[in-house]
């Protein structure tokens, strides 16, 4: 018979001892959001290919913990922006934003999503950070699934380590008001 | 493969079934490459084209595609339409060309003909606000209702003017 | 008697009509589609499709390029079957300056081209399935086209975004590990299909789903300008390969599959059946491979050999004109037409003797057929009106250029 061996996730600092375990609220639940983020995938164009791929079986995004789809900006926490985004859709993209729920973050796919890409165009958004915050961006056009993958765990990291009352912070808000966002 | 010949006897068989029906109709006629092309009088546009559509000898059944073009330095051929015909049976294939001025962009449009061309023309009313007579519902398709400008018209720029970080030190422009 | 007035004859109260707006970032449209239907309970009565969601103005882009450099823009036409877009710029290009390109060239881009078509057509048939909720095919059949992307990246580097061939030839031939993997591919891709088909074919939930959804009469198709698998499973045989032989497609056998009735589950069964078509295509061009130069002889147009750059004068000014983008072509308008992943992908050019192209119009077939799914969608059911997109397989990135 084989022995699986299964490698627990990096415990935070804490007290341990024989049947507890202690450590802050705030690293348990970063722990937790890390590991559960609910994507919200925004495909526009040839990048929603390469996310299908990402999705598919063969990279399997799902290993990372973001198997579940929210198709609902109420129920999502992570914001993937995935290929160009024209002045048309701009304001549909923000709107979405502001519909998700706190804590939310945003991952720009792409060179188009990042800064307009090869597309300096009369009708092209010259990156999707003018009309929303972004948190991490991925280069490529479109980037491989690997990229994509490198990404999400980028976020993951970003949501273990932000702390329990940075979006309650007045730097946070002073940022969401530059986007002119409540 | 279309070999010269076959396109030199469409031209002139186009040409004659034209000039048979609409003697003042056909401005020039040219070949290019594998495509017979017969530059069109607007005022009798429609009139060929329907011709062209229902004849039994000219049998036209296919809008391919339509575009516009703008040539600026052309005076009064300034604005032109180019539609593309296609015979399926006999795999022909012919090219229409109409110009005009600026002043004057309105063309017969072709939606009661085919059905596709309502886009098609919509397109390029967005581009190059051509006014298709006749069009249902003529309004900018591909851009934002509140662009005041058409984009493809040559003296338009390409780039977004939003952008500051595209300047010479970066780009050696 | 269709639904609606079965449904007038059975009510007597007052009538209450809904709008809902399907889109633009709905999960079922795969893609930023906007429709403001006109719902009586689950019955569409109107449809308005928006569409420039992503409108990212090639054409004018195009304008201001070199016409190598116009290679990457094409790509992000129908971007789930690049080289087809690539290849037809190219040939677009060879026909303007008049130059025939090898045979060897040629049957290699017949076997990247229907390479590529699988793989539209791959997308296509899976999302078909996963909207009627067979999402097994979707994951399962899913792995051919990395395969396919395996392959693409051999020979040019890229997976999805190709910008694959030159003008004039191809970039490189292919290596022992391309023909390795085109050989595993041809070994495992039938078992795949065979195996997916027999999963959905005949599956009573699929057929009862997608049987009469969204149908098209050829007429009304024609009228449309439908072209590709659409108009063929409406029943017309028009196919560019055949009419408007280029790259030596006059030299291989295939048929062409059609339709009947033109609905959801014919234009998945031309799809099925073209995959098989290609597969056979690529399999007649492997045997058939002559051996030879893979670019015709137009310095001004293929970057020379770096060890001749280094060395040859003449060939260090190509590179330079090449890659600065100065090389003038001639004047003159050309048309030139391929069959794209979903049908005849036109490219007009207009050139003024300068060194980029002075107006470059895309036929678009996507954008073309998109405007006859209000017609087919009216009087169906909401689920048959996101089916029936789906078996379109209408891309954004080509519908909004």
């Amino acid at each position: 018979m084989s022995t699986i061996d299964i490698k627990p996730e990096n415990k935070p600092e804490g007290l341990e001892g024989a049947g507890f375990f202690a450590t802050s609220l705030e690293k348990v639940v970063g722990l937790a959001r890390a590991n559960s983020l609910w994507p919200l995938p925004f495909a526009t164009s040839c990048c929603g290919i390469e996310f299908m791929a990402t999705m598919a079986s063969h990279y399997d995004l799902s290993r990372f913990g973001s198997e579940r789809l929210s198709f609902s900006p109420r129920q999502a926490d992570l914001l993937m922006v995935m290929g160009t985004i024209s002045k048309k859709l701009a304001p549909v993209l923000r709107q979405v934003y502001e519909q998700m729920a706190e804590p939310k973050w945003v991952l720009s796919m792409g060179a188009c999503a990042s800064s307009g890409g090869i597309f300096d165009t009369y009708s092209v958004l010259q990156g999707i950070d003018r009309v929303i915050p972004v948190d991490v961006y991925i280069p490529g056009c479109p980037p491989r699934p690997e990229q994509v993958l490198d990404g999400i765990l980028k976020i993951q990291e970003l949501s273990k380590s932000e702390g329990l009352r940075m979006r309650n912070s007045p730097e946070y808000k002073a940022k969401l008001a530059l986007y002119g966002i409540e | 493969m279309v070999s010269n010949e076959m396109t030199l006897q469409l031209k002139e068989k186009v040409e004659n079934l034209i000039n048979a029906k609409f003697p003042n109709a056909l401005i020039s006629t040219s070949l290019e490459y594998d495509f017979p092309v017969f530059e069109l009088d607007k005022s009798q546009f429609l009139e060929v084209m329907t011709f062209l559509k229902n004849d039994s000898q000219a049998n036209f059944g296919f809008l391919t595609t339509l575009c516009g073009l703008h040539f600026p330095e052309n005076g009064d051929k300034e604005f032109g339409m180019m539609y593309q015909l296609h015979n399926l049976n006999s795999n022909e294939r012919i090219r229409i060309k109409v110009f005009m001025p600026k002043e004057d962009m309105k063309i017969n449009s072709l939606t009661q003909l085919w059905p596709t061309a309502n886009w098609m023309e919509r397109q390029e009313y967005d581009f190059f606000g051509f006014k298709f007579i006749g069009h249902p519902n003529l309004v900018r398709i591909l851009n934002m209702d509140e662009m005041n400008y058409f984009p493809m018209r040559k003296e338009y720029p390409l780039e977004d003017g939003s952008r500051d970080d595209k300047n010479d030190k970066m780009f050696g422009r | 008697m269709n639904k609606q007035e079965e449904f007038n004859q059975t009510s007597n109260s007052e009538k209450v009509y809904n709008i809902i707006n399907l889109g633009p970032t709905h999960p079922a449209t795969h893609g930023i589609f906007q429709n403001i239907l006109k719902m009586d309970g689950e019955i569409i009565m109107e449809a308005e499709p928006t569409v420039g969601y992503i409108h990212r103005a090639f054409e004018k882009l195009a304008e201001h390029r070199p016409y190598n450099q116009v290679t990457p823009i094409t790509d992000r036409l129908n971007y789930c079957s690049s080289p087809i877009n690539n290849m037809g710029w190219h040939m677009t290009v060879e026909k303007l300056i008049g130059c025939e390109v090898p045979k060897r060239a040629q049957y290699m881009r017949v076997i990247i081209m229907e390479l590529s078509r699988i793989s539209d057509h791959v997308i296509c048939t899976t999302i078909i399935g996963q909207d009627t909720g067979a999402t097994t095919g979707f994951l399962y059949f899913f792995q051919m086209r990395e395969k396919i992307y395996e392959i693409f990246e051999e020979i040019c580097g890229a997976r999805l975004t190709t910008n694959i061939g030159r003008i004039g030839g191809m970039e490189r031939d292919f290596n022992e590990t391309v023909w390795k993997k085109l050989d595993i591919f041809l070994k495992e891709f039938p078992e795949f299909l065979s195996e997916f088909q027999r999963l959905i074919e005949r599956n009573r939930i699929f057929m009862d789903r997608t049987i009469d959804c969204g149908p098209i009469s050829a007429e009304k198709a024609l009228a449309y300008g439908f072209t590709g698998p659409n108009l063929r499973a409406a029943g017309v045989d028009y196919d560019v390969r055949v009419a408007m032989p280029y790259s030596s497609y006059e030299d291989f056998e295939f048929k062409i599959p059609i339709g009947q009735n033109g609905d959801t589950y014919d234009r998945f069964m031309v799809r099925i059946e073209e995959m098989w078509e290609s597969i056979s295509i690529i399999k007649q061009a492997i045997e058939k491979m002559p051996e030879g130069p893979i670019h015709a002889d137009v310095p001004e147009f293929y970057l020379p050999d770096k060890e001749d750059v280094y060395s040859k004068m003449e060939a260090l000014i190509y590179h330079f004109k090449i890659v600065m983008g100065e090389t003038d072509v001639p004047k003159g308008e050309v048309y030139h037409s391929v069959e794209g992943g979903n049908g005849e992908l036109g490219f007009y050019l207009v050139s003024d003797g300068g060194r980029t192209p002075f107006r470059l119009h895309f036929r678009r077939p996507c954008f073309i057929y998109y405007q006859a799914y209000p017609e087919m969608i009216v009087n169906g059911l909401l689920s048959d009106a996101i089916l029936t997109l789906s078996s379109l397989n209408v891309i954004a990135g080509e519908l909004d250029a």
